[in-house]
């Protein structure tokens, strides 16, 4: 039997404190899918359609007799953005990731990390402001068009905040690798190039692809720098210019004005149920792929 | 390029190296004989894997190696001017403290330094399977692994890592092997394999091979480098060294009073 001084007592409350944090975030996970599906489950059993939410374009709940609730053009903005903003971030983030990881040192090194940290806490409402009002007029001037709030606006403002996760996970991923492996290809007469394209970048392909991942699960989730750069209008897009609405910004301007319990109301939150499972499902593939690695 | 004339694989001159501010080699001199085993002793932290690590500058890994002196393997002074990297580190192959083999399939890693050097177009299959095979067999290895060759190199044993790590040295046909305690992670079955092999390699090859373990210098080796504090103590043919030793210093290393 443990002696039950003043010691004992304080080894105790720290246990359950440290309990305490680690399930809370459990607990809240499940507390906010079990409130956004209550609130979204008497629509889903009512006048859900499952044919019109997935394939009608038309998101008109506010129509005085004839409300539809088509999903379609929201969900097609919100992967025709997150897509551009992959293409763009990927090469950007794998670059800054094998340049920080195999390449800088010291000081560059250090300073480089700390700047891509910085990047990525810059508030998405600064990012959002940026594509409203420099991106939007550049646009507008480089490619001669009327509008210049829609995918392209959007996708480059969104790869620009996804960018900096992903190179920090990339280059997690990267400084994984044991470095046995490049000194092995480096003592075989190996280039520098070759050292990475043949040995590292293999080795390190899960994480990579779990940066991806995670970039795109960002992508999905993020609301207000896409409400501000998208053009915010329901439409399927045919090319680059054409302004369109996300999912998560759809969300973002309708909630405040609708009568709580209207069918509107809880139209909205099943675009949060359908969301919450798209990024929880990303997130989870992320890890696992990430565990994969572990394993090894 | 190589001479038939030469009869020392590695000469070094007057050889000084810095890690930053420490200095780790003094004034190393030594002509190592060509087709022979050498094996380097000394206490731990005596400079004899830095020596090594430097012959193919594999050193300059870390960035903050200075060098001062020659090096000259086959008569070709590494740290000239008109000296490629990549010509040495094909010359001389490393094999590691901790086998290492490349998270590739146990083919892909014989064939990988063969396909650095030569490039991948002009391979066929059947020339790449002989030349697999060739390299497998030379270290006792191939009736080993002939049935799995696809498979990841990570499953094999220690000991059979550590064969592997030698056979893919072979096939871009080096003319010296640097060993840095090759067996120091084996157990003594796997050591007493891989020493055979070793021994085997003899004549083929220029060996330099850096041991914390004075009965494997004894059996393994041809001649010995006994070294001290960053400096070589004493060289001579292996039983010379460990029978008559020269220096006071070597005798009582040998005799086990330090290190």
């Amino acid at each position: 039997m443990d002696r039950r001084d003043l010691d004992w007592y304080i080894d105790k409350a720290v246990q359950i404190l440290v309990f305490v944090g680690g399930v809370s975030a459990i607990l809240l996970i499940i507390g906010i899918f079990v409130f956004i599906t209550k609130e979204g489950a008497g629509f889903l059993t009512t006048t859900f359609d499952a044919k019109e939410f997935f394939t009608s374009p038309r998101w008109r709940p506010t129509s005085e007799h004839n409300p539809t609730y088509g999903a379609l053009a929201l969900i097609v903005g919100t992967a025709s953005i997150t897509g551009l903003a992959i293409l763009i971030a990927v090469p950007f983030s794998l670059g800054a990731a094998i340049y920080i990881g195999e390449f800088a040192t010291g000081k560059t090194r250090e300073i480089l990390k700390v700047l891509v940290e910085l990047l990525a806490a810059i508030p998405s409402v600064v990012w959002g402001f940026i594509g409203l009002s420099i991106m939007n007029s550049l646009i507008i001037k480089l490619f001669d068009v009327p509008v210049g709030l829609n995918v392209l606006n959007a996708g480059v403002i969104l790869g620009l905040m996804a960018a900096p996760i992903m190179t920090t996970i990339a280059e997690d991923a990267l400084k994984a690798v044991p470095d046995g492996y490049r000194e092995a290809a480096e003592a075989l007469g190996a280039t520098r190039w070759q050292v990475i394209f043949k040995v590292v970048l293999p080795a390190a392909k899960n994480g990579l692809v779990a940066a991806v991942l995670l970039g795109v699960g960002r992508g999905f989730g993020e609301t207000m720098a896409v409400l501000m750069a998208s053009g915010h209008s329901i439409n399927l897009p045919t090319s680059v210019f054409d302004s369109v609405r996300a999912l998560t910004a759809t969300i973002a301007a309708e909630l405040g004005e609708t009568a709580v319990g209207s069918d509107h109301y809880r139209a909205l939150f099943t675009l949060g149920i359908f969301l919450f499972l798209i990024t929880f499902l990303i997130n989870l593939t992320a890890d696992l792929v990430l565990r994969g690695i572990r394993k090894k | 390029m190589a001479r038939p004339e030469i009869t020392y694989a590695i000469e070094t001159q007057a050889l000084n190296l810095w890690y930053s501010t420490f200095q780790a080699l003094f004034d190393v001199d030594l002509q190592i004989k060509r087709g022979q085993i050498t094996s380097l002793i000394g206490p731990s932290g005596c400079g004899k894997t830095t020596f090594l690590r430097s012959i193919n500058r594999i050193n300059e890994r870390l960035g903050y190696v200075r060098t001062t002196g020659s090096i000259t393997v086959l008569g070709n002074d590494i740290y000239g001017p008109n000296v490629e990297l990549i010509q040495i580190r094909k010359q001389v192959g490393m094999v590691f403290q901790r086998p290492n083999p490349l998270p590739l399939s146990i083919r892909d890693n014989v064939i990988f330094g063969y396909r650095l050097h030569e490039g991948r177009g002009r391979l066929t299959r059947s020339q790449r399977d002989e030349i697999v095979e060739r390299a497998l067999r030379q270290v006792l290895l191939w009736d080993v692994v002939k049935e799995k060759l696809g498979r990841p190199a990570i499953e094999l044993s220690l000991e059979e890592q550590q064969k592997l790590c030698i056979a893919r040295l072979l096939p871009v046909k080096p003319a010296v092997l640097l060993m840095d305690e090759p067996c120091s992670a084996l157990d003594p079955t796997g050591t007493e394999a891989v020493e055979e092999m070793i021994w085997e390699l003899r004549g083929q090859y220029t060996i330099l091979i850096v041991t914390h373990n004075m009965a494997q210098a004894r059996r393994t080796s041809e001649e010995c480098i006994f070294m001290l504090l960053g400096r070589v103590v004493e060289h001579a043919p292996t039983e010379e060294l460990f029978v008559t030793p020269r220096h006071q210093e070597t005798a009582d290393y040998i005799e086990g009073r330090y290190g």
